[in-house]
């Protein structure tokens, strides 16, 4: 199993699986409603030209957040 | 009279960016009303539609919506007429959901909410031809099946499905959704007990109690809109009691909820749908690594806005002089018909003028709004936001910001207008305050009078006239960046605004959709703007009208000695530490209408009425112009301290018209009004100041 990275150090073009969430928080509710969930699997498309924000692929559909937002999102990289 | 002989309210509810608004369109042709939400600005629409025996059928277009757990404005205006909160609007009695087929779990999230409320629903699969390009299958029947609602495949862009949709819709008796599930165990004694209190304490009915009930667990600091009925209070003291339980024990209540329902999602689109994955990148992932690209990106949106401000100044120019010279006519014509007379005055100067100074502005606004429009429907806005959010958020604002304060370099008033697709409140009111700043098409001819009075004669380069300009620009641009960090970190301080956003499929845009919210936005602006404008204009028409001067007196002695004149005088202490005398004053006032007003003051003011664009005369006499000492007026220093002076101040009323409805109060107006002349009084005391003991 490979280690747990923070969504917002995943690098551009690589695939990870959702695995810690922070329990409160507006953004932490929201991404969740938008389908990111303990478990979902998700893409890292890009990064915006300035490095921030993100732009992730998700449940089929392309979502961005900044990083500071990203950075409670715990993944799990995944071998392509 | 009962509910059932009235004909039903459908309500239409959906993810953004799922076709809800072409729909709608269809659905309704144009027999659309379109106004506001009592106390929000959230645009409220209503349309009518007809059943397939041609009865009337109100359709309620509600704002689009990710989730009912609202996190903007629109959300909470589209969860509290769901849910009967808003006195203002009927509660619908049914409910149609307009699903994105290309997307379906995140869409299905909303409409499993949307069940829970226990109405009659008609779930829309929307853009079922993208779906089948994609290689997405999607089995409707079975989607119906497992609801046990009417599922119909559509694709509203070209009218398929909308037969079968009003079918559905036309009805007598539709079925309930026999989906159940179960909620948590975790929180299910919690919902029973507030859904208890909704029915005892609130009056609602069990079914949407429950809903509401399920929806007070996920609504974390949720977003509260005026006009909306607040929870009753025995039921937010079990909320909190609940909450505060939870809480110490580490239970993740909300969590929990959206975990569940996604199970439940999960389950029913691996049922209907079968996706054959191919790895091909999509014709929009194909666009996106042009359009979002570290070089490429920047050169596409130089060339995006290019072209957005080639076609202003050079589509509008024609129109405007039209609308001009018509406006000239019309006042002549009035002229001539009318006996001579403070009335004919007043029609003529008064309102004609002042009215048809904003509606030359119009054909520059119709673009704007059908340009903001187009990047809107097409999905670039989106990357746009995307790649300039990190710029934005260095004063504070996030991506959503860009364009409406890039429209503002053409006219602020469609960029106020766009602010609405900014979620968050503060954000958005920032946005509002700063985007005057940015110089507007109105500062052009005030900025280019005071750069030919300033450099005379024709040995100046074209070079440098483009650089004073570049320069003022440049002042404006860093002036609303420097005020929305400053307004983000002491007036408006809050937590940083969520930048989640989608980033939509790009889509070839609907020019009837665009045209037909170009035509909204314009009549909203004249309709509620013009009234205050109008106010605005006849009294400073009045102003300058009144008193009368003796008979036979010339129009420079009239508004001499009119209350423009004396209130020019009267304001002269205060703008002499800024090098301007009682003259440039009554410019400062009239042009209070609109700034290049500005221009055909100092014509009057000075005797130099010149025709349509040639200002010569004018500038000869600003040339000859001084203080009553025997100084020259308009000196080099004076013309720029001017420039500065515009470049600062509102001077618009068009704009303080448009911000009091977008702001829903006269509060901000005032106070953007005030900043605003406050900083132009102090940015040219300083310039004028500084520039006298260089020696200039």
């Amino acid at each position: 199993m490979a280690a747990l990275v923070k969504l917002s150090d995943l690098p551009a073009g690589s695939s990870a699986v959702v695995r810690q969430f922070p329990k409160t928080g507006t953004a932490s509710l929201r991404l969740r409603e938008m389908g990111l969930l303990v478990g979902t699997p998700l893409k890292l498309i890009r990064l915006a030209p300035f490095g921030d924000p993100i732009e992730i692929k998700v449940r089929g559909y392309h979502l961005t957040l900044r990083k500071s937002e990203a950075a409670d999102v715990i993944v799990e990289p995944q071998e392509p | 009279m009962t509910s059932a002989a009235r004909a039903p309210i459908y309500a239409l509810v959906g993810n953004p960016n799922c076709g809800k608004s072409t729909l709608f369109n269809a659905l309704t042709g144009l027999k659309q009303k379109v106004g506001n939400y009592p106390g929000v600005t959230v645009e409220k629409k209503i349309g009518t539609s007809y059943s397939q025996h041609g009865q009337p059928i109100t359709v309620i277009d509600l704002p689009g919506a990710y989730s009912l757990a609202a996190r903007s404005p629109d959300e909470a205006v589209t969860r509290d007429v769901l849910l009967g909160r808003r006195a203002d609007t009927p509660q619908p009695d049914r409910i149609l959901c307009i699903v994105d087929a290309t997307n379906l779990e995140r869409n299905l999230y909303l409409v499993h909410q949307v069940l829970d409320l226990g109405r009659p629903v008609i779930v829309v699969l929307n853009m079922m031809d993208l779906a089948t390009q994609s290689g997405l299958v999607i089995k409707a029947a079975r989607l119906e099946q497992l609801l046990g609602i009417p599922v119909i495949p559509c694709e509203a862009v070209n009218g398929k499905g909308l037969i079968e949709l009003r079918l559905a819709m036309s009805k007598f008796d539709p079925p309930l959704s026999r989906h159940a599930w179960n909620i948590p165990a975790a929180i299910s004694s919690a919902v029973a007990e507030l859904q208890a209190s909704l029915v005892a304490n609130g009056g609602k009915a069990p079914l949407i109690a429950r809903a509401e009930a399920l929806l007070l667990l996920t609504d974390q600091d949720s977003v509260r809109v005026a006009g909306s009925t607040p929870l009753d209070g025995r039921t937010e003291e079990i909320l909190r009691t609940w909450q505060r339980r939870w809480e110490s024990e580490g239970t993740d209540w909300a969590g929990t909820l959206v975990n569940s329902r996604y199970e439940v999602i999960g389950g029913l689109a691996a049922e209907v749908s079968e996706a054959a994955h191919s790895a091909a990148p999509t014709v929009s992932d194909r666009i996106d690594s042009v359009v979002t690209h570290p070089v490429w990106g920047w050169l596409v949106l130089g060339v995006v806005m290019t072209l957005l401000f080639v076609s202003i100044f050079s589509l509008a120019q024609a129109p405007m002089d039209w609308i001009g010279a018509r406006t000239t006519d019309l006042a002549n014509w009035t002229k001539q018909v009318m006996p001579a007379g403070d009335l004919r005055n007043l029609l003529t100067d008064g309102v004609i003028g002042g009215v048809g100074t904003i509606v030359t502005f119009l054909p520059q606004i119709l673009i704007l709004f059908f340009f903001i429009g187009l990047l809107e429907s097409t999905g670039y806005m989106a990357r746009a936001a995307f790649i300039m959010d990190r710029l934005m958020s260095r004063v504070g604002l996030n991506g959503k910001s860009f364009i409406p304060l890039l429209s503002s370099y053409a006219c602020a008033i469609p960029g106020i207008m766009a602010t609405r697709t900014i979620e968050d409140a503060k954000d958005r009111l920032v946005t509002i305050l700063v985007a005057p700043l940015m110089s507007c098409s109105a500062r052009l001819p005030v900025y280019l009078l005071m750069i030919a009075a300033l450099l005379p004669g024709r040995g100046v380069s074209l070079a440098t006239k483009v650089g004073i300009m570049v320069l003022m620009y440049a002042l404006g641009t860093f002036g609303a960046f420097g005020f929305a960090w400053l307004f983000k970190r002491t007036l408006l301080k809050g937590k940083p605004p969520l930048m989640i956003m989608e980033l939509p499929p790009y889509r070839l845009p609907r020019v009837r959709d665009v045209m037909l919210h170009m035509v909204e936005r314009s009549g909203i602006f004249l309709k509620r703007a013009g009234t205050v404008i109008l106010a605005i204009s006849v009294v400073l028409w009045f102003l300058a009208a009144y008193p009368k001067a003796p008979a036979g007196a010339t129009d420079t002695e009239q508004l001499a000695q009119s209350f423009a004149g004396r209130a020019g005088h009267a304001i002269e202490p205060l703008i002499k530490p800024i090098g301007f005398d009682w003259q440039i004053g009554i410019g400062l006032i009239s042009s209070f209408a609109a700034r290049e007003v500005f221009v055909s003051t100092m014509g009057v003011v000075f005797n130099a009425e010149s025709n349509g664009e040639d200002t010569k005369t004018l500038q000869h006499a600003l040339g000859a112009a001084t203080w009553p000492d025997g100084r020259r007026l308009f000196t080099p220093l004076v013309c720029v301290t001017l420039m500065v002076f515009y470049v600062f101040a509102m001077q618009c009323m068009s704009t303080i018209a448009v911000v009091r409805r977008e702001t829903n109060s006269w509060r901000w107006p005032l106070f953007q009004t005030a900043y605003m002349t406050g900083a132009a009084w102090i940015i040219s005391f300083v310039v004028y100041q500084g520039g006298t003991a260089l020696g200039f």
